[in-house]
């Protein structure tokens, strides 16, 4: 798979955790491809932490409006049912556990479910934006990325970089397979074909299990 | 002091250009507008990624040249719009912003030191804006706990869950911007320009308000209100710089 497809994989294989009525925030990035794959007869309302609910597809070129963009900046619509609101009332809807899913990239993520994102002291300081408050309030945290970085492990057991949020991880899903934190910790619950468990513990620095009932990863 | 000397007291007042008027009287210029902003002054400026934002006052002030300010924002924009130019112009010694990474200037400044910049996350910097316009002491919450964000803070713990003491933000001035705008300084948003602005109208000394459209009182039905003008002080016509 070349880099674009492996993403789509991943954004696919994500979007069949949505489930119908969930209220849905996507961060920038491949999470945002995720929009792309919701599952037939799912209906889902994407959230965008600026300020509404009903984020739509980008606009037709020539229909853009200067006032309506999405987190990242970029010009979207907005579908009917539809609302705007204040920062506030965004973030009350991200922390007080309105939003059902969020799907973010991770510099890092460690066994103990804790992810880093925001920053590369010394290097890259970008701020965390709504990153800190999505992870801590939503119900559900996916975590959507490649599983390596230029060959090196991404999922460790200890993050080194300053974190995001502590303990607030659920899944992990790149083009190798799904991880699950449960009670007894990290578990493999899905495979990609493509790979075998021998190869994803080659570029896993983190202790997971694999699951007594491993699937194939399907998207 | 003779009672009409009293009325004058309490009615007209000086303005940041030398004329006196009326207090309930709100329209001012672009000009008089950024004549507020002091050097050293602290600007709470609405807006995302610049949606939203007072462009025609923030470019009067770039203009001005006032340095040493203090900026609350949620981001320092891109380097050729809002106060994205006004870091290019080094105009800011400190900002407190949940994001920089769409400015790289912002960045290089805060590595070299000329910058003091304080990172807080989206959800506690519209919380703490809106606990500084409402009263509040601070709030109380979960966001950041476990991260850096939580040095130097007072946490509690409440029913077995941790919060982080957050604490009110105020501004001296908060320039925001509305879509359409009535005399009184009530104010109708458009789509996602909303933003911080209603939040930055109630928590600055001084609040003016950079408006798309100024209509007369009555055309904005009372129920389309999202900030009450009460909380307005001034109105600028956007748009036009020499205004």
């Amino acid at each position: 798979m070349d880099k674009k497809e492996l993403q789509a994989f991943i954004a696919r294989r994500v979007a069949k955790e949505l489930k119908d009525g969930d209220v849905v925030n996507l961060g920038i990035g491949l999470p945002t491809l995720v929009a792309n794959y919701v599952p037939e007869g799912v209906e889902v309302v994407f959230q965008s932490e600026n300020g509404f609910v009903g984020l739509g597809a980008a606009p037709e070129p020539g229909e853009e409006d200067d006032d309506l963009v999405n987190a990242g900046g970029a010009h979207v619509t907005i579908l009917p049912g539809g609302a705007f609101f204040d920062s506030s009332i965004s973030f009350a809807l991200i922390r007080g556990g309105h939003v059902d899913i969020t799907v973010l990239g991770a510099l890092e993520v460690d066994q103990e479910g804790n992810l880093a994102n925001w920053k590369i002291p010394g290097k890259m300081v970008p701020g965390m934006g709504g990153a800190m408050d999505l992870v801590v309030g939503a119900k559900k945290v996916i975590v959507a990325m490649e599983h390596t970085a230029r060959g090196n492990p991404k999922i460790l057991k200890k993050c080194n970089l300053p974190l995001t949020a502590k303990g607030q991880v659920d899944m992990i899903i790149t083009e190798m397979g799904v991880f699950e934190f449960t009670d007894e910790g990290l578990i493999l619950t899905e495979i990609n074909p493509e790979f075998t468990v021998e190869d994803i513990e080659a570029v896993t620095e983190a202790d997971f299990k694999v699951s007594s009932y491993l699937k194939k990863m399907e998207v | 002091m003779d009672s009409r000397a009293i009325i004058e007291r309490e009615c007209f007042y000086e303005s940041g250009l030398g004329q006196t008027r009326k207090k309930s009287d709100k329209i001012i210029t672009v000009k008089e507008a950024a004549s507020y902003v002091k050097d050293g002054s602290v600007l709470m400026v609405g807006g995302f990624i610049g949606v939203g934002s007072p462009l025609t006052i923030i470019d009067q002030i770039l203009k001005n040249g006032t340095k040493d300010l203090t900026l609350i924002a949620n981001d320092t924009v891109v380097p050729d719009k809002g106060t994205g130019k006004m870091i290019v112009n080094k105009q800011f010694k400190k900002i407190i912003v949940s994001h920089i990474g769409t400015n790289p200037e912002t960045g290089k400044q805060m590595n070299a030191g000329e910058l003091e910049v304080e990172l807080v996350p989206q959800g506690t910097l519209a919380e703490r804006i809106r606990a500084g316009g409402s009263g509040l002491g601070g709030i109380l919450t979960p966001t950041g706990i476990g991260t850096e964000i939580e040095e130097g803070k007072q946490k509690i713990t409440i029913n077995g869950k941790e919060y982080l003491i957050e604490l009110p933000l105020r501004a001296d001035i908060a320039l925001i911007k509305g879509y359409r705008v009535d005399k009184k300084g009530n104010i109708y948003y458009n789509k996602a320009a909303r933003n911080f602005n209603p939040l930055m109208a109630m928590a600055a000394d001084l609040v003016i308000v950079e408006a798309d459209e100024i209509v007369e009182v009555g055309e904005i039905n009372p129920n389309d209100v999202v900030t009450p003008g009460v909380f307005v002080d001034y109105i600028v016509k956007g748009g036009n710089i020499d205004g």
